[in-house]
């Protein structure tokens, strides 16, 4: 029996440029089988990948935005956004995708996944983790 | 590998999947089905439809626990236990009910 | 000697799209491709860079690498054309030499 740690994946890069956002979203529920503890930060570039309306026609790639909306079934349910970060982009909040997550233990209530920190904050709830993964 | 399905040829991967996903048909599912001698009932395409149902609200196949708990939400508490998922699909619910749907192999299948 | 500049990196993570803007000469045009056209986007820490290219410079974004990355045209900078990849190509074929800032 493997013990559970506090596993973070922090995202730093905007989805489609690079293949690093889809790697680490393959890797993120990947780990979902393993029954850790998993957050994900979602700093710099990396809040693009959680932006809403995402629209891949143009550029012939999967739209792959859509499974993080499944992360709330893999029991993901901690997506940290790093406030600072989508205000240097001229973004806010409501740019990001509503995800949720849904508690069996209050009839499927649906609640809230993502969390909005400051920088400090994020720094802190970063200090806490046993694994972290960069992409 | 490939499949013979009303005269069409139709490509699959080294593990039996559908290599183009948009060419998935009810007749397709079928000839996979019968290639492992499985006759599908509709408690089987309760299932298949589910996973395609997933497939396009999300983009991804769904790991087997995920499936068992949505199952469980979506067709009832019975049906919602590996129990179950494994009587239908005794090759594994993740693979082989993704298999026949069309989808590719779940992520996070190991 | 009209120049086109093509760039394809986030303003916000790498420093070519700032090089890009303190090379290129007034009439130049800059295309801003791929992960670059997320610097189009209105109110951010890089738009005032940006809009004071545009006074002698156009500025061009590829629509599908907008679009993909959820940025609807309505928050683009005033000013920035986009354009569809027949238009990428009018670019490069409508001016004389191309520069890509990797």
């Amino acid at each position: 029996m493997m013990a559970t740690k506090k596993f973070m994946f922090v995202n730093r890069k905007a989805p489609y440029g690079t293949s690093y956002a889809l790697e680490s979203l393959e890797v993120v529920l990947i780990s979902a089988a393993f029954d850790q503890e998993v957050s994900l930060a979602f700093l710099d570039d990396g809040v693009y990948q959680i932006t809403k309306g995402q629209d891949t026609t143009g550029i012939a790639q999967k739209n792959f935005s859509k499974a993080y909306k499944a992360l709330g079934d893999y029991d993901i349910n901690k997506l940290y956004v790093e406030e600072e970060s989508l205000s240097e982009r001229g973004l806010n909040k409501d740019d990001l995708m509503d995800l949720v997550w849904e508690d069996e233990d209050e009839d499927w209530a649906e609640k809230p996944s993502i969390i909005m920190v400051n920088r400090e904050q994020l720094s802190d709830v970063m200090a806490e983790q046993e694994v972290t993964l960069s992409f | 590998m490939a499949l013979e399905v009303d005269g069409q040829t139709i490509e699959l991967d080294e593990e039996g999947y559908l290599v183009d996903l948009s060419s998935w048909t009810p007749e397709i599912a079928k000839a996979l089905a019968d290639g492992e001698d499985v006759d599908l009932s509709d408690d089987h395409w309760d299932i298949i439809n589910f996973l395609r149902e997933y497939y396009e609200e999300y983009q991804i196949a769904p790991a087997v626990r995920v499936l068992t708990k949505a199952v469980g939400k979506r067709l009832g508490k019975d049906k919602g236990n590996s129990k179950y998922l494994y009587s239908l699909f005794p090759y594994g619910p993740g693979k082989q009910a993704c298999k026949y749907a069309g989808l590719p192999k779940p992520t996070g299948c190991v | 000697m009209a120049m086109l500049h093509i760039v394809n990196k986030s303003p916000f993570e790498k420093t070519s799209f700032g090089s890009c803007l303190n090379h290129a000469k007034a009439g130049d045009s800059i295309l801003m491709i791929e992960d670059a056209s997320v610097g189009a986007i209105k109110n951010s820490s890089f738009s005032n860079q940006l809009t004071s290219a545009l006074t002698d410079k156009k500025v061009y974004v590829l629509g599908g690498d907008l679009a993909a990355r959820g940025i609807d045209k309505s928050r683009m900078i005033d000013g920035i054309e986009v354009v569809d990849y027949a238009g990428f190509v009018d670019l490069t074929v409508n001016n004389e030499t191309t520069q890509s800032w990797l």
